[in-house]
């Protein structure tokens, strides 16, 4: 009689704290898919570009301030290590965030009569994150850089005022 | 023609890889943000961005919203023979922009 008398006061709580995280993962569970849907992530948007094929690091540089004040243009700069002959050149350069309201950047297509893999262009982003760089090459094969920043004021989502 | 701005240079050597720059005043409005009254500002971007050298696509660029208003974008060409840089700009209303530039390569 004394044992479950000793049990209950402890049983009960962890009860309790078990309902809660039910609950809590519940609300997880039901959040997820909603999210997924309002965004895909960055490695679906990447896979979409890449066609499921897979991405190695290297060969690209990816080079962004690492902090900045206004996220409304934030300059961007990829180059890849190519050749860029008939034979081997990048074809593609795709440009990947990870918190703004949508995953792409800018996708860029370029060939042999660039003669040197770089880009530079504007970008906003919404909150600090990280950016993400792919390159296709002439040969099917795919190559990525990553950088993070720092934004001190957002874009992209601010009201009018 | 005079919302868009190309930097390319007049003279090369054959063979130069030369610089190109290209903006276009553009408010890239992304469909994200709410104006004064509560309402949804509806989305407005240039979608596309080509460039040809003598007729052939040399480079070409695909924007989404996270483009910066008034969109820069840089690379790089081989300057082959002297010809004509044009550029085109077309945004999600199918308005058309255009610019060019010549080169002279020696």
């Amino acid at each position: 009689m004394t044992e479950p008398i000793a049990l209950e006061p402890a049983g009960g709580p962890s009860l309790g704290r078990r309902a809660v995280l039910a609950g809590g993962v519940g609300i997880l569970v039901m959040a997820l898919p909603l999210r997924a849907l309002a965004r895909p992530s960055l490695e679906q948007a990447v896979a979409s570009f890449t066609g499921g094929a897979p991405v190695s690091a290297g060969r690209v540089r990816l080079t962004v301030p690492p902090l900045v004040e206004n996220g409304n243009a934030v300059g961007v700069t990829v180059e890849v290590e190519s050749p860029m002959t008939d034979a081997a050149h990048v074809s593609r350069i795709g440009l990947f965030n990870e918190k703004n309201p949508q995953a792409d950047v800018a996708i860029f297509r370029l060939g042999p009569r660039n003669g040197r893999a770089r880009i530079s262009t504007r970008i906003r982003l919404a909150t600090s994150q990280t950016l993400l760089a792919v390159a296709e090459l002439s040969d099917g094969t795919y190559w990525s850089s990553e950088a993070n920043v720092i934004v001190t004021l957002a874009a992209c989502i601010e009201d009018l005022s | 023609m005079t919302r868009a701005l190309v930097s390319v240079p007049p003279a090369a050597k054959r063979g130069e890889i030369v610089d190109v720059r290209a903006m276009i005043a553009h408010p890239m409005e992304t469909g994200y943000r709410m104006g004064p009254n509560g309402a949804e500002i509806p989305r407005d971007i240039i979608t596309r961005f080509v460039c040809t050298y003598d007729g052939a696509e040399v480079f070409s660029a695909e924007f989404f919203p996270a483009v910066s208003a008034n969109p820069f974008v840089s690379f790089n060409l081989i300057a082959t023979e002297s010809g004509t840089l044009a550029f085109e700009w077309t945004d999600d209303k199918g308005q058309i922009e255009t610019a060019s530039a010549e080169i002279v390569v020696s």
